[in-house]
């Protein structure tokens, strides 16, 4: 536990809420983040980031009436990101691999699509975001082999693309329950960049599917500093509850 | 298609509108379902529905397959949210009784602006190096015939979606069918690409809701609208923006329920055919 965190009454940070630390370091300066389905721990990150931009930062959060500005229906995300009028966006994956590409659809050979052996709810948004949106942040609390694999069943959206292919969005990092790994365009490969509290880099290379490169000291994730948390743990949660309110449940008892 | 005017029905003549094997046209769940007309079908029952999510679905879509009226999901996914994964499609998917075409949410989009400009494909980033490539054959890359000279800048064409019938749940409409949507746009795009569009409402009111410039701007005009309906609470279990939120415990219920098919069958006499359970 760190020692930004003793000073909260209300208790230990968890680590739901490492993660969304780490996702809102991510976020800093941006001007419009949007937050898509299942989405709850990078829409408290994005939520945090406007709270604490004073008004520098736009979010727009799927399913909210709330924190939703749009008034052109569903495809209005998707159009205004294709504009290039999104900077952030948030991708999860019941598989993700070592080259960044991401299955939303589900587990087992393509070839029995769509029988699969576990089936996922499917791609969302994912197959066109991940193009176009700059900066995109995978997340996935479970880190473990089955969901952290070297090669996904399904490619919902893939981490890179031929050079002739239109796409100035893609990976920019993965967060997950355990660390967080930022990853390379050019060479599509991650690097560990940080490990969480109470977590050491082999029990993240124990844990993950793929290879990817790791510095010989691995820092630790940092922490919110507490007026953050106070603000995470007040005004965001109940922003959060509106559109999650059994994740708001789970997380702060509200 | 010629200009007609808007019926209004009683529900179960709403639902007996929708013939079997259509290819329906379903709002998500943040936009009004019409979840009333949805039991009228699964009473009937309604059979071999091709289902068009826009661009996902949740608890209608799942109803409809646990009750064995659906052949076909095009969907971006499907999902009972919060309540984590549907589990009548799921079970489906996996004993192979239905067909399924995995999209992605722009994409549904995207075909249905084609079908409303009468137009065969649209273009839309993105997508290449996706399996959905590999699982929707009816998906074409073409390089693009605009670019540079000597660029090439291969772009992925869909095939327009023009549905049957769309059905959802809206809070009013005016005596002479225009439907007020506010901000619920896809519902537009969905009547627009829709050769019929029936729509159940918590009411309908006098007067002209295209005279009034403040309500216009959310109307659909009954010129997209085959036939209404009133049913209160027309939406429940699903929220009604503006009108009520989503009643958690039932869907809870449901989720608990359908995860067997004998489950579903239990849920479906008590809510849906309005057996008392033994």
């Amino acid at each position: 536990m760190s020692k930004a965190v003793s000073a909260q009454p209300s208790g230990a940070v968890s680590t739901t809420e490492i993660m969304i630390g780490a996702i809102a370091g991510m976020l800093a300066g941006l001007g419009h983040i949007a937050v898509g389905a299942s989405s709850p721990i990078p829409g408290s990150a994005a939520l945090l980031t406007r709270a604490r931009s004073k008004g520098a930062t736009r979010v727009s959060v799927l399913g909210s009436r709330e924190n939703n500005p749009f008034t052109d229906g569903g495809r209005e995300l998707f159009d205004c990101a294709g504009q290039g009028r999104i900077d952030a966006f948030f991708l999860s994956g019941g598989q993700i691999d070592g080259a960044a590409n991401i299955n939303l659809v589900g587990i087992g050979d393509l070839d029995d699509y769509p029988r699969a052996q576990a089936r996922f709810p499917g791609s969302f948004g994912s197959s066109y975001l991940y193009f176009v949106v700059p900066r995109v942040i995978l997340f996935r609390e479970e880190h473990t082999p089955r969901t952290l694999v070297e090669h996904v069943d399904f490619i919902s959206a893939p981490g890179t693309s031929p050079p002739d292919v239109y796409r100035p969005g893609g990976p920019y990092a993965l967060v997950t329950s355990r660390c967080v790994f930022t990853f390379d365009r050019t060479r599509a490969r991650f690097t560990l960049a940080s490990v969480h509290p109470g977590v050491t880099a082999e029990n993240v290379r124990a844990a993950t599917g793929f290879d990817y490169d790791a510095p010989a000291r691995v820092p630790e994730t940092p922490a919110l500093d507490a007026a953050s948390l106070e603000l995470l743990r007040t005004t965001v949660a109940r922003e959060v509850a509106e559109t999650y309110p059994a994740f708001a449940q789970r997380t702060w008892g509200m | 298609m010629a200009a007609q005017v808007t019926a209004t029905l009683s529900l179960e003549d709403l639902a007996a509108r929708i013939a079997d094997g259509a290819r329906i046209a379903l709002p998500p769940d943040y936009s009004g379902c019409a979840m009333a007309a949805v039991r009228a079908l699964m009473r009937r029952p309604v059979r071999d529905l091709h289902v068009v999510a826009v661009p996902a679905g949740g608890m209608q879509v799942d109803m409809l397959i646990g009750a064995g009226c659906v052949a076909c999901v095009e969907a971006a996914a499907v999902t009972m949210g919060e309540n984590g994964l549907a589990p009548r499609f799921t079970a489906a998917l996996k004993s192979g009784e239905i067909e399924m075409r995995d999209a992605t949410c722009p994409a549904i989009q995207a075909g249905l602006q084609a079908a409303e400009k009468g137009i065969p494909f649209m273009p839309l980033r993105g997508i290449i190096g996706s399996d959905l490539l590999r699982v929707r054959p009816d998906w074409k890359v073409i390089d693009n015939p605009l670019a540079e000279s000597g660029r090439r800048d291969p772009i992925v064409i869909l095939p327009a979606i023009r549905p049957d019938v769309t059905l959802f749940h809206a809070l009013k409409a005016d005596r002479q069918g225009n439907v007020w949507i506010g901000v619920r746009r896809e519902l537009m795009l969905m009547a627009h690409a829709s050769r019929q569009t029936l729509v159940t409402v918590e009411r309908i009111e006098d007067g002209d809701f295209l005279q009034d410039a403040a309500l216009a701007a959310g109307t659909i005009p009954a010129l997209y609208i085959s036939a209404i309906a009133e049913a209160k609470n027309g939406a429940w279990p699903i929220e009604l923006a503006g009108a009520y939120p989503a009643d958690r415990k039932a869907q809870a219920d449901y989720v608990a329920a359908a995860r067997t098919a004998d489950g579903f069958a239990r849920w479906a006499d008590e809510v849906v055919h309005d057996k008392v359970p033994a």
